[in-house]
């Protein structure tokens, strides 16, 4: 059976347009990415069908919710959909209980709501109003309150965006947890790369209403054209060195060293190494203050933005590198594809 | 009662009697006829959204008067409303207390509509969308959630039809003809007194209508604050 989520929407408002095309996998989190005004939340309004004057197409392996040649539409509350939006939008009149059962009640889910009040540690909560709640508290209790209808796909349109740094903390670990732990297939809308590069699993750029990329996170992150173009990895933590206070972390045959902070063995761990913090030997550097030392093979030299740099793409096992080095480098090394090279990693970010 | 009628006649506790029924009947049937009517006017993008805004405002802004005198003509037996009401064996609602409560609704439509329909407006589109999101149906969620947000301005406008019905006098005379014990309300008792010279009847009467009043604004006031209170 084709498992895929197939979103083709063709909409012209007065002055704005979106045209995209899209099979996504029913599957993991699927992150929207782009500046505000390119179209992402309009496209998951698409997909809920709280916007329906479009043309094209919405469907989900074989069930069609939307179909413009057909004339066919299934109303929101027909789709099989969890909806967590921007700002809560918790119902003030009911008290939290009565908001999770709000759904549970309609959507005759089996699905037991202890589950997810667990899941987002809102035990505490229930008896009380929105009104009282914290920001965070809020998006967790609105987070549960779309879980309670066990939807077979989950909708969040910048679940974090209305919140500050240290809430935005305090909810990751959450949102890690869903995607761990619940297989219910989520689409994310956001723009900080920050979320996408720690939750996505596969992403799609949008620009100005149209789809430039959609594919991998960590591919789909290498094209990401900005000054934090760079690589995702997943990691896991095999070793640690107490006394220098870094841990190692595996991924494919490679290791690479990091501050170690407060991490466990075994825990799997989200990088991002930034292309302006990888430099390039043609040797094994020796004498250099640079921990992480890498070999690899060059697949791609690409021009960069600005005129004077080049992108380099290292495969390093199954996982790539970016590096962003002058192209005068590039000359005086003569680095060409396929070429044995060494990339120097001058920091790591953990993705925690 | 006995207390009662050692300061006003039998006539004026009618009139009272009679004004408070007047008053509630007319705002249960403002609340039946409001409710939905400002729920479209609040979510409609319709061409007529704009006329029915306009017809619905039009009784604030129209002398009472002029707007008895059309009633009275069109429950009249040549009127269109009148002849609809024979044909189906109502007879005339000219000078009957039915006739009273169909004014009073006109009358006081615009202070049940505004309140109502500015609650809706304000809640947005969101707690609908939301609702739908949740599996629930446009009627279930109008039902479950728009009302229950809306209550506060379902609240005042029940407040204010009331006030607005009990202080009304240029409709109720046209349409009911002051009639003793039949339509003769608070304010045409009053009118009536001091046309024959009974200024001591006038005065209580007056002096309650003011006491009310004053009641009920202090009442939708301290309930404003309240509300913002709680949603503070």
């Amino acid at each position: 059976m084709n498992n895929n989520i197939q979103i083709r929407v063709d909409l012209n408002r007065p002055n704005f347009k979106l045209c995209c095309d899209l099979a996504l996998p029913y599957r993991g989190i699927t992150i929207l990415f782009g500046p505000s005004g390119s179209g992402k939340t309009t496209l998951l309004r698409c997909v809920a069908g709280l916007e329906t004057t479009f043309e094209g197409r919405i469907a989900i392996g074989q069930d069609v919710w939307h179909d413009s040649e057909k004339k066919h539409t299934s109303p929101v509350w027909q789709r099989p959909i969890g909806y967590v939006f921007q700002e809560a939008s918790l119902f003030e009149h009911l008290s939290v209980q009565q908001n999770l059962n709000f759904g549970l009640k309609r959507s005759q889910s089996r699905h037991p709501l202890e589950h997810s009040i667990e899941l987002l540690g809102i035990g505490d909560l229930l008896k009380r109003r929105p009104a009282s709640l914290s920001g965070g508290e809020r998006q967790r209790v609105a987070i549960a309150r779309a879980l309670a209808t066990a939807p077979q796909l989950l909708l969040l349109d910048e679940p974090l965006a209305a919140l500050d740094e240290a809430r935005r903390q305090d909810i990751m670990p959450w949102l890690e947890r869903l995607r761990d732990e619940l297989h219910t297939p989520m689409l994310y809308v956001t723009h900080s790369s920050q979320e996408a590069a720690r939750l996505g699993d596969h992403m799609v750029l949008l620009e100005h209403g149209h789809v430039t990329h959609s594919g991998d996170v960590a591919d789909v992150f290498s094209r990401i054209d900005d000054q934090d173009t760079g690589a995702i990895l997943t990691a896991r933590v095999v070793s640690k060195d107490q006394p220098w206070q870094l841990a190692e972390l595996a991924f494919d045959d490679l290791t690479i060293w990091t501050a170690d902070n407060n991490l466990t063995i075994n825990q799997t761990v989200r990088l991002r190494i930034a292309a302006r913090d990888v430099s390039i030997s043609t040797s094994k550097p020796l004498n250099t203050s640079i921990q992480n030392q890498i070999a690899g093979r060059i697949l791609f030299i690409e021009d960069d933005r600005h005129p004077s740099h080049a992108l380099v793409t290292i495969g390093c096992g199954k996982s790539r590198l970016l590096a962003r080095v002058t192209r005068k480098a590039v000359h005086t090394l003569d680095l060409s594809v396929e070429q044995k090279v060494w990339a120097q990693i001058k920091s790591v970010a953990l993705l925690v | 009662m006995n207390d009662l009628h050692t300061i006003l006649n039998q006539s004026a506790i009618d009139a009272i009697l009679l004004t408070l029924r007047l008053a509630a009947v007319t705002t249960i049937c403002l609340l039946i006829i409001a409710i939905p009517l400002a729920w479209w006017l609040s979510q409609t993008r319709s061409r007529w959204r704009a006329p029915v805004s306009a017809m619905v405002t039009l009784p604030l802004v129209l002398p009472p008067t002029v707007l008895g005198f059309y009633l009275l003509v069109m429950m009249g037996p040549t009127g269109p409303i009148g002849q609809i009401t024979e044909a189906i064996g109502l007879g005339l609602l000219s000078f009957t207390f039915s006739g009273l409560v169909v004014g009073s609704i006109v009358f006081s439509l615009p202070f049940a509509v505004q309140p109502i329909q500015h609650a809706f407006e304000s809640m947005g589109k969101r707690p609908m969308e939301v609702a739908a999101t949740l599996r629930a149906r446009p009627i279930d969620a109008f039902f479950n959630v728009a009302l229950p947000m809306a209550k506060p301005g379902i609240l005042t406008a029940s407040i204010l039809s009331f006030a607005h019905t009990v202080g009304e006098f240029g409709v109720v005379l046209m349409i009911g003809g002051n009639i003793a014990g039949q339509t003769s309300v608070v304010s045409t008792e009053i009118y009536t007194y001091v046309e024959s010279m009974q200024y001591a009847q006038a005065h209580w009467l007056a002096a309650i209508m003011v006491v009310f009043s004053f009641v009920v604004l202090l009442w939708l006031a301290l309930m404003k604050r309240q509300t913002r209170a709680m949603l503070s």
